[in-house]
């Protein structure tokens, strides 16, 4: 089955801009054959087609390959310090509400020295769009285990393996109360824009990971899941309120044995079908992949709930209508004062 | 304690007294009450005269236990008033205070020197509030500080009204409570009024002030105050990142209480993203600041260097507290200045200011406004414990236009823009927000190119671009008034000294001179840069001497910048300075 468009709210078309008009006069320095290049392209496609004007789009950044992005983004862009976007992003988006704000980091960018910000910038449901490039290793600093990177991995700083276990992004990121959470990669062009569309008509915190592939220090990580004649069998595309369908000729789909999702025949009456608004299912199948399973690539989970931003001006209109408008002399002279005369 | 301590100083400060306060307290919230470190105290000075510190010697103690006794005993001078709760001198509590086994100091003659009223205060308490059936013997017990507030009220004829009304505000959901504590207050003034032993009655007048309409006002509101005046008057709102931290706290809380003014405010997950928070802000075009302590100034320290690197305005407020680490958190210090001036990775200057009573953190926190903006740069504000806490009488701005002008002005237009080209007088880059069509662009913590702001790895730039930052800083030099000299205006020792050691200084310069000693006292609320006139002021001394709640730093600073022989009288006991301590410095140093 093909990556299907979510079902998300029609998009207003972009009045006048193009691919181009994102394309900034810099260098794009990334090594030749990394997955950078085509999820740059493909955000340039996207904030193109976002409709809103082009200067109200910002890219903010910390540390590592990926966070070069807003160098090559013709718009506003800060490339911040390592791991802090999402709350540098925080601060951009509760000053000016009506920004697109988008930020853009690695694995060890935002799982690792960062995970703190990721974590309370995604329960804040603060209306940022939060994409993880996962290459499942440092790449910046020349090849090292990531937070992402298997157990056992042999890298420069693990020689006989890593000791440490990897976390699961999706996992976290649901664990974190965000109300928009999805997996893509950097070759599903199409599939990485629908969902980044997708992630931009949702009204609060989105946290996407995108699979990339890293041909320096980790090639061929994700291949399993994103190259044809692999990804038939691995990969099952989520699509809202149907059935899990997979294989090369569609001909499988997912049961729940128990607590356990298993593989079915296509037309099983208890075909497993997904729910963007189930946290329990968006879990379960946070940790669905590998073992004969395939792994979920689209939505796991789509909820509303009030923004941080706007339950913050919220606040300052009810502050006013309640204690009036601002009046700073009456501030200052408030309390028990006493004059002294003459 | 803390509670009544304020309502007396409200109750001083709105007949018109001068006063300065102390409030000196565990970090444990409910440490062990009876304990030495559980000892929580307010210490008030208030006078008819101007003063300037909350004094050193205190000439009535109100001892609710033999640990609050002991702590504070050493600082009384003889024949000062001990009032204690006699109740509350029992074995245990004696135990508890380190007192040897069947010593009461109530008993043994030990406070001879003193003119002592033991008064059993829990009974007392008790016993008046016996007809409030409906409250808990636990709960008429808490009342006990009132009672020993209405016997201060007697010993120094003030009227309770102020506190009575205070409190039935204060518990209008629990009428019954206000009114046993109101009872009492009034019990404890009526035993003092009616009992033989309490010869004295003390009468403060109004001290001789200038003019106009005050209030009494801590460091932290005036902080906060000062940093929403600015915004403001500047028409821009303001955004404040801030972690909880002692002894910061009360600037976040206080600001969240002003939304009305369009305040923004934001607590953090931690203090790195308080303080990065407000650099996204300040780059939205945001009125941006960040507060905290030490130990959170440390986790900032990357973040601000981001900032100047950005050249994005930024105010970053420390309220200093005793170090290193952890150290002492309810404890003051001034240990951060070399934190503030050093502590970044790189050549990262930024502006040092610091408030040198609780009502000037106002106009301090509004010219770190003025000048973050005007100079596009992140600027430091070093208040302290001391300060924050404490409260002193603040004649109020009669109108806006009392206040100096803070405008703002963000870069707009179409055509090209260079993110990094400068204002020639300030060295200041254009503020231009997202959303500004047509100058759209990108900064980051990377070198940047003169002028165009592009990634720049070239020698000769990286130097350019030091010593323009380093150069913008120095700007702010220019509009810093000189210092005035108080006490002599040349002759044997000069005092330097910043923060909250302003009273103690300025006190003991007083008396110096009246001794006839030949001692002057300059007080520096601008660090970084320093008054231009600081130098030539130094060379009219024969000595100059730093006096600061740390080991010497500014006097480390004045040496390495101007190789003047500069001592040091420093005190780090976590503890502001005694007047009397600089005094015999000053005489040590000058004769
Ligand atoms: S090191 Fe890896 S992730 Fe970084 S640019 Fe090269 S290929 Fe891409």
């Amino acid at each position: 089955m093909n990556p299907a468009t979510p079902p998300s709210p029609p998009l207003k078309k972009a009045a006048a801009l193009t691919k181009k008009d994102f394309v900034s006069d810099q260098q794009v320095r990334w090594c030749p054959g990394c997955g950078d290049y085509a999820i740059l392209n493909s955000m340039q496609h996207v904030f193109a087609e976002l409709g809103v004007p082009k200067e109200d789009v910002v890219v903010i950044s910390g540390i590592g390959c990926a966070a070069r992005f807003p160098y090559y983004i013709d718009s506003y862009g800060f490339h911040t310090i390592h791991g802090r976007a999402p709350a540098l992003a925080t601060g951009v988006k509760v000053a000016n509400p009506k920004l697109s704000v988008w930020v853009v980091g690695g694995d060890g960018d935002m799982l690792s020295i960062g995970g703190n910000h990721l974590l309370h910038a995604l329960r804040r449901n603060v209306d940022i769009k939060i994409l993880c490039f996962d290459n499942r290793i440092y790449g910046l600093t020349k090849g090292q285990t990531s937070p992402t990177s298997e157990y056992g991995k042999r890298t420069g700083t693990t020689p006989l393996g890593s000791v440490d276990r990897p976390v699961n992004p999706i996992s976290i990121a649901l664990a974190a109360e965000a109300t928009f959470v999805a997996r893509t990669a950097d070759v599903f062009n199409t599939h990485l824009r629908e969902v980044m569309l997708a992630a931009a008509a949702h009204k609060g915190s989105a946290f996407i990971q995108i699979l990339q592939n890293c041909v320096i220090f980790n090639d061929g990580a994700f291949k399993d899941v994103t190259e044809r004649g692999h990804r038939e069998e691995n990969a099952v595309y989520l699509e809202h309120q149907k059935p899990l369908v997979y294989g090369k000729d569609d001909e499988k789909v997912i049961r729940m044995d128990g607590f356990k999702p298993v593989a079915a025949a296509a037309g099983d009456a208890d075909a497993l079908v997904h729910d963007e608004t189930d946290s329990a299912l968006a879990y379960m199948l946070s940790r669905m992949g590998g073992d004969g399973l395939p792994t979920p690539m689209g939505i796991f989970r789509r909820q509303e709930h009030p923004t941080l931003e706007s339950a913050m001006e919220r606040q300052i209109r009810a502050a006013r209508e309640s204690e009036g408008e601002p009046d700073l002399m009456a501030l200052l002279h408030s309390g028990d004062t006493w004059e002294v005369k003459q | 304690m803390q509670i009544t301590g304020t309502q007396f100083t409200n109750t001083a400060a709105l007949f018109g007294n001068d006063l300065a306060t102390f409030p000196d307290y565990p970090a444990e919230i409910r440490a062990p009450a009876g304990t030495l470190p559980g000892v929580s105290g307010f210490q008030v000075q208030f006078s008819s005269a101007d003063i300037y510190t909350p004094g050193d010697e205190p000439d009535v103690l109100v001892a609710m236990n033999p640990a609050a006794l002991k702590v504070n005993l050493h600082t009384l001078p003889k024949n000062a008033i001990v009032i204690a709760d006699a109740d509350a001198f029992d074995r245990r509590n004696l135990q508890k205070a380190g007192y040897p086994k069947d010593v009461n100091p109530l008993e043994d003659g030990s406070l001879d020197g003193y003119r002592l009223f033991a008064v059993p205060l829990t009974s007392r308490t008790e016993t008046a509030l016996s007809p409030f059936e409906a409250l808990s013997v636990r709960e008429k017990r808490r009342c006990k500080n009132f009672y020993a507030l209405g016997m201060a009220y007697w010993l120094f004829s003030r009227s309770f009204d102020n506190t009575a009304g205070w409190l039935e505000k204060k518990f209008k959901k629990r009428p019954e409570i206000a009114q046993a504590n109101i009872t009492a207050m009034k019990a404890g003034y009526a035993f003092c009024d009616a009992s033989e032993e309490f010869q004295v009655q003390y009468d403060v007048a109004p001290a001789p002030t200038e003019p106009g309409q005050y209030r009494s006002i801590q460091g932290n509101q005036a902080l906060a105050y000062g940093l929403v005046a600015a915004s403001h008057q500047a028409g821009v709102p303001l955004f404040y990142g801030s972690y909880p931290i002692t002894p910061a706290s009360s600037v976040l809380e206080t600001l969240a209480r002003l939304k009305r003014f369009g305040v923004k405010t934001f607590q953090a997950e931690d203090e790195i993203a308080a303080v990065t928070s407000a650099i996204g802000a300040a780059f939205a075009g945001a009125i941006a600041a960040t507060g905290s302590s030490g130990p959170g100034i440390a986790l900032k320290g990357e973040a601000l260097g981001l900032a100047l690197m950005v050249e994005l305005p930024l105010v970053v407020v420390n309220v200093q507290r005793a170090g290193p680490s952890t150290g002492m958190p309810t404890k003051t210090e001034q240990s951060d200045l070399m934190q503030a001036m050093y502590g970044r990775n790189g050549e990262a200057p930024v502006p040092i200011l610091a408030p040198q009573s609780p009502s000037d953190c106002f106009a301090i926190g509004f010219e770190a406004v003025r000048i973050a903006t005007k100079y596009m740069v992140p600027v430091f504000i070093l208040s302290d414990g001391f300060i924050a806490n404490g409260a002193e009488p603040w004649r109020l701005p009669e109108s806006l236009e009392d206040l100096s002008e803070v405008s703002v002005s963000y870069r707009e237009g179409n055509g090209t823009l260079e993110p990094y080209s400068r204002d020639e007088e300030t060295l200041a880059r254009p503020w231009v927000k997202p959303g500004t069509p047509g100058l759209e662009h990108r900064i980051g913590g990377l070198e940047k190119q003169n002028l165009t702001g592009n990634v720049s790895y070239d020698p000769a730039n990286h130097r350019l671009m030091t010593e323009l930052r380093e150069k913008k800083v120095q700007r702010v030099a220019s509009e810093i008034p000189d210092l005035e000299v108080h006490g002599a205006p040349e002759g044997d020792l000069l005092l330097v000294a910043w923060g909250s050691t302003y009273g103690a200084c300025r006190q003991a310069v007083s008396a110096a001179v009246a001794n006839g000693l030949k001692v002057g006292h300059v007080h520096l609320r601008h660090l970084n840069p320093f008054p231009a006139n600081l130098p030539e002021v130094m060379a009219r001394f024969k000595r100059v001497a730093c006096v600061e709640i740390n080991s010497g730093q500014l006097a480390t600073l004045l040496r390495a910048k101007y190789l003047v022989d500069v001592h040091v009288l420093g005190k780090v006991e976590g503890q502001p300075f005694a007047v009397r301590e600089v005094l015999t410095h000053i005489q040590e140093l000058a004769s």
